[in-house]
This record gives structure tokens, C-alpha cells and sequence, in this order.
């Protein structure tokens, strides 16, 4: 018992954060990849250009 | 080609449309001597059979249950599935249950008509809410009117409130906009005929039984889940068509981008269901009884309990609205949002971190002190995120500020976005310990959650009615944009009233608590303490009233807009026609 959770905790203190700081860490490079720059700026008129 | 009988003309398959959805087709139909034939689509054939299941579940319960208030809901709920059944078989009799082509002219055939009902169900529980809000800050003022009657006592009046506020009013405003959103910014129809009928008729079903259920004293005792194991059930299968109804939109979509709003929405409806799950996992006491009691025990109740309440603010009262902002401010402003890039982070940001902050509700209880300083942290690094998110709003209107002037309905919802940032600022501030120590189980809780409420939720769904109802009806603008302007003031008024009354009271009520006379003994008792909140009170069921007041402003404005306002001229200029009505 006290093993598993000791096993648990520190997965989720290791691994965990290394996941999650994986992930948030893609999103920013998603996010802020040049490239992407035009696909946001056409994904931001969605709204404004439905109309038509 | 399947050749009819004698003399008929032979029937062919619906065209275009996959052979399994003809399953149903039933043939030979002759009425009036025009020759019909009639369609049963594998929808309206399902929904059948689902609803004829829970017709008859319900139907057995009521007649065999002791309990006369399973009794009057189950009858309820039977009596609606039975009603729904004869809908779908009378359009199918009548024969115009033939579905709406996707698109006309070459433009989109948007399905609005469960997007009205919705509209006006938010309006209708919206008045409702409010003014059941007002009757009980009241009755904290002035007890007697509680009449010592049992159903409508403070007890049970007040989940009445807040669920008719959040779930009723905010519910039904987060699913006329995202089947709104969604259709628009994906330039599909939603899905079906008859399944975003079942999601905006039964989620009003499920708020029936809840509400009503509150009133006859029925309830699991847990904030903003205190409807019983049955109603869950059924919101739980309402949710489920809710979830696929706006996926089968996004998955018809033409835009290959899916609009940063329809992240949000599909955040909101996907955590809901998984919260509601697990914090409804109650077993009944017997399948004809109300009661039931959940599997977790003890502090892990408490612990999925606050997992739940706080994730229900984190995800329907902000990841639903932020959806509605991020839609609602940039077509009103005829501007782009701010940020496409500060958007997606965060919308990520907020996701990863609102979900660890519920732990914050239990400082100091058995809940371990590891475990609440987890919340506490999470619930501190989320002042990023939703300050991002409310500078992402607010910055939409960089360049064309005079419009807070011009538009009444645009500035009520940048002020939402100002609320959002205040009381996302507060918030986290409470969730210290040593604040929380002061501040829990006092008003201040009441005072932030209202400006969250009244401001955040509350304003920006106004400005999202006051945008929906023209567009809806093909109205050039609103009836009288001085009645929002009346509105705004009134409501901020009230709002202002509100939450600085709650904030004295609710400090003054911790001061008051933990005083000390030189001796060591508490200075006051209990009674004093609440006796000193009166004043504060009242000024709290003032500002309801006001906040109360714009609302019906607003209604006579909406009402009055579809039947005295300018029609758009043009179909070609305004949206595309409408399916006929089904």
C-alpha cells in the first residue's frame, strides 16, 4: 500500500510535470511558430467573414 | 429501382442520402388519393425507441414507487417521452419530415429554430432566477417572510436560485450560443432533425425536475449538485446528445480552421460530463426511491465534491462564456479578436490549470494541508491565464474605443470582461490560506461570487441576447438602444450595490468571529454577529432588485424587437433563409 503510493507520488511529481511541461511547452510552440502566423491571422476573420 | 404496385409509380430511394437511411422506409402509403411515401430516418426511428425505453422505465417506477415525489417526476419525464414520440410520428404522418437540405443556393441552411427556444427558455429562467434571488436575500433580511411554510423556505429556495441562475439562465444561454457558434463558424448545419430538439428540450426537462424537486425538498446536499441520482440520469443522456450534436456540426465543417470558440464550447461540454459523472456516482437506496448516496466516502466525497463545484465555475461559468466572448465581442466590435496566438494559449493554460484548483474550497478541514496548498498554488498561477484572457478581450477594441460610447451592448460586454478580470483577481487572492481563513463561510464568498455572476456571466450573456435576437430574426438592430443603455446603468448600479455590501459584511462577519476579549473568550456570540449583517442585507436585496429591474428592461426590448423592429431588406444581404419550421 504504502509503496504504490509512494511509487504513484513520485510518477506524478516526476513524470507528471515533464508531461504536462511537455505539452504546454508544444502549445507555446505552436502558438507562437512563425509560420503559423498567416493561419491565424485567416482563422481570426472567421467570424467576421461568414456572411458572404 | 424498385418497381411499386399496379398502377403506382415506382418509389426511388431518397436521393443522395446513404441506403441505411431508408432502412425505415415503410411503403404504400395513399391518402387523398395522392400517392405519399413516407420516410422514417434511422434518427427519428432511434430517438423513437430511446424515448419509448425511458417512457416505460419511468411509467414503472411511478406505479410501483412509495414516493410521491419520484412519482410526479418520473410521470413527468414518461409524459414528455411520450409527447416526443407523437411529434416524431406526426411529422412523420403528416409527411414533412423529410430533412432539410444542408445547404440552399449554395450557402448554408442553418438550423435556428432550437437555437430561439433556447434563447427565450434562458430569457424566461433568467426572470425566474432573479427574482428568486431577490425573495431570498430578502427573507435574510427580514425572516418573517419565509411564512414558515416549508416549500418555499430559504433552505430550499436557494438551490432554486442558484441552479435556476447557472444551470437554467447560463445553461440555456451556452446552448443557444455554441449551436449558434458553431453552425456559423463551421458553415454546416447541425446534425439531425430531432437530436437539437432532445438536447434543448430535455436539458429544460432536466431544470424542470430539478427545480421542482428542490421545492418539494428533494436533494443530494451538495452545492450546484443537488439534483437526485434520477434527474442526473437523465441530464447525463441529454449531455451525451448535447456532445454529439455540436461534434457532428464541427465534423461537417468547410472551414478547415475550427474557430478558437468552438475550443472553448467543446471544453465546457466534454468537462461537464466528466465532472457530472463522477460527482453523480450515487447508488439509489432502492431504483423507487429518491435518495441515494454516493460511492466516494468521506473526504474524498468532499474532495470530487470541490473537484466538481470549482470546475463548474471553471468550465460553465468561464470556459462557456469565454466562448461567447471570444465570438460575440469581435462580430459586435466588426473587429478581429486581439490575439489569435494569445487565445490558443489560453485556452490551453486555462484548461491544464483550472482543473487542480478545486482543492482551495477545503483549507483547513480533513482534507490533507499537501492537497489544498495544490489548489491554492494552481488557483494562483490561474490569475495568468484569465488575465490573458480578459486582456485578449478587452484589446479587441483597440482602435476603435469610441464604440463603448456609441454601442450600449458592446460596452456591457466589455465590462463583463472587467468583471472577469476582477473577480478573477479576487479569487485566487481568497484561495490563500491565511485570506481563506477570514474570509471562508462568510458573505465576502457571496460578494465575489456575484461579481463573477452578475458582472462576468450575467453581462455577457446579456450582450450575447441583445446580439442574438436581432440576428435570429432578421432585424436590423435592437428596438431601443436607450433601453440598453437604462439597463446597464440600472443593473452596474445594483451590481455595485451588491457586491460592496457583501464585502463589509462578509469581512466585518469574519472580524466579528475571530475577536478576542482580553480575557481569551470570543467577544461576540453568533447572534450578535448576524444581527449586525441586517443593514448589509437589505442593501444586498436593493442591489438584487435593481440588477432584477434591467433584466425586465431587457425583455421588453427583446420581445419588442421581434415584433416592432426593421426587418433586414434583403434575404441576399442578411443570412440565408430559414428551414421552414419543423
Amino acid at each position: 500500500m504504502d509503496a504504490t503510493y509512494t511509487a504513484l507520488a513520485h510518477f506524478a511529481q516526476t513524470g507528471g510535470l515533464l508531461y504536462f511541461m511537455a505539452i504546454f511547452a508544444g502549445v507555446i510552440l505552436y502558438a507562437c511558430w512563425p509560420s503559423n502566423g498567416e493561419r491565424f491571422n485567416d482563422a481570426s476573420q472567421i467570424p467576421l467573414r461568414e456572411d458572404d | 429501382m424498385y418497381q411499386g404496385r399496379g398502377n403506382l409509380p415506382p418509389i426511388e430511394l431518397r436521393s443522395g442520402s446513404p441506403i441505411w437511411t431508408n432502412l425505415f422506409t415503410l411503403y404504400g402509403a395513399n391518402i387523398m388519393g395522392e400517392r405519399k411515401v413516407r420516410y422514417l430516418s434511422l434518427e427519428e426511428g432511434g430517438f423513437s425507441l430511446l424515448l419509448l425505453a425511458v417512457a416505460i422505465f419511468c411509467l414503472v417506477i411511478a406505479g410501483k414507487t412509495w414516493d410521491q415525489v419520484l412519482a410526479f417526476h418520473t410521470a413527468l419525464i414518461a409524459l414528455a417521452s411520450l409527447a416526443g414520440i407523437f411529434f416524431i410520428f406526426r411529422r412523420y404522418f403528416d409527411g414533412n419530415n423529410t430533412p432539410a437540405p444542408l445547404e440552399i443556393n449554395g450557402k448554408p441552411n442553418y438550423n435556428m429554430a432550437p437555437v430561439k427556444f433556447a434563447t427565450w427558455a434562458s430569457v424566461f429562467w433568467g426572470i425566474a432566477g432573479f427574482t428568486v434571488g431577490v425573495i431570498i436575500a430578502s427573507q435574510l433580511a427580514f425572516p418573517a417572510l419565509n411564512f414558515d411554510l416549508p416549500w418555499i423556505n430559504f433552505g430550499r429556495l436557494r438551490p432554486l436560485h442558484t441552479s435556476a441562475v447557472i444551470f437554467a439562465f447560463g445553461g440555456n444561454v451556452l446552448i443557444a450560443s455554441s449551436f449558434y457558434v458553431v453552425q456559423r463558424t463551421c458553415q454546416a448545419r447541425l446534425p439531425g432533425s430531432i437530436a437539437p430538439w432532445f438536447v434543448v428540450l430535455g436539458y429544460n426537462l432536466f431544470i424542470v425536475v430539478a427545480g421542482t424537486g428542490y421545492l418539494l425538498g428533494v436533494t443530494q446536499g451538495k452545492e450546484y449538485a443537488e439534483p437526485e441520482w434520477y434527474a442526473d440520469w437523465l441530464l447525463t443522456i441529454v449531455w451525451v446528445g448535447y456532445l454529439l450534436t455540436f461534434l457532428g456540426s464541427i465534423w461537417r465543417r468547410k472551414e478547415s480552421h475550427i474557430y478558437v470558440a468552438n475550443w472553448f464550447y467543446l471544453a465546457f461540454i466534454v468537462t461537464i460530463a466528466v465532472l457530472h459523472l463522477f460527482n453523480n456516482a450515487s447508488l439509489p437506496v432502492s431504483i423507487y426511491s429518491t435518495k441515494s448516496y454516493i460511492v466516494w466516502s468521506g473526504v474524498q466525497d468532499a474532495m470530487v465534491q470541490w473537484w466538481y463545484g470549482h470546475n463548474a465555475v471553471g468550465f460553465f461559468l468561464t470556459a462557456g462564456f469565454l466562448a461567447i466572448m471570444y465570438y460575440f465581442i469581435p462580430k459586435r466590435a466588426e473587429r478581429p479578436v486581439y490575439s489569435y496566438r494569445l487565445s490558443i494559449v489560453h485556452f490551453w493554460a486555462l484548461i491544464f490549470l483550472y482543473i487542480w484548483a478545486g482543492p482551495h474550497h477545503l483549507h483547513y478541514t480533513s482534507l490533507p494541508q499537501w492537497a489544498s496548498t495544490l489548489g491554492m498554488t494552481f488557483s494562483i498561477i490561474l490569475w495568468m491565464p484569465s488575465w490573458g484572457g480578459m486582456i485578449n478581450g478587452l484589446m479587441t477594441l483597440s482602435g476603435a474605443w469610441d464604440k463603448l460610447r456609441t454601442d450600449p451592448v458592446l460596452r456591457m460586454m466589455v465590462v463583463s470582461v472587467a468583471f472577469y478580470g476582477m473577480a478573477t483577481f479576487e479569487g485566487p487572492l481568497m484561495s490563500i490560506r491565511a485570506v481563506n481563513g477570514l474570509s471562508h463561510y462568510t458573505d465576502w464568498t457571496i460578494g465575489h461570487v456575484h461579481a463573477g455572476a452578475l458582472g462576468w456571466v450575467g453581462y455577457i450573456s446579456f450582450g450575447a441576447l441583445y446580439c442574438l435576437v436581432p440576428w435570429l430574426y432578421h432585424k436590423k438592430s435592437l428596438y431601443s438602444l436607450r433601453l440598453v443603455n437604462w439597463h446597464f446603468w440600472i443593473s452596474t448600479l445594483g451590481i455595485v450595490f451588491y457586491i460592496c455590501a457583501m464585502w463589509v459584511s462578509g469581512i466585518m462577519q469574519g472580524l466579528m468571529w475571530r475577536a478576542y476579549d482580553s480575557l481569551g473568550f470570543l467577544e461576540y456570540s453568533f447572534i450578535e454577529t448576524v444581527d449586525a449583517m441586517y443593514p448589509f442585507y437589505v442593501m444586498r436585496a436593493f442591489g438584487g432588485l435593481l440588477f432584477l429591474a434591467g433584466a425586465l428592461i431587457m425583455v421588453y426590448n427583446l420581445i419588442m424587437t421581434v415584433r416592432v423592429g426593421e426587418a433586414v431588406e434583403s434575404e441576399a444581404a442578411g443570412q440565408p433563409a430559414m428551414a421552414p419550421a419543423e
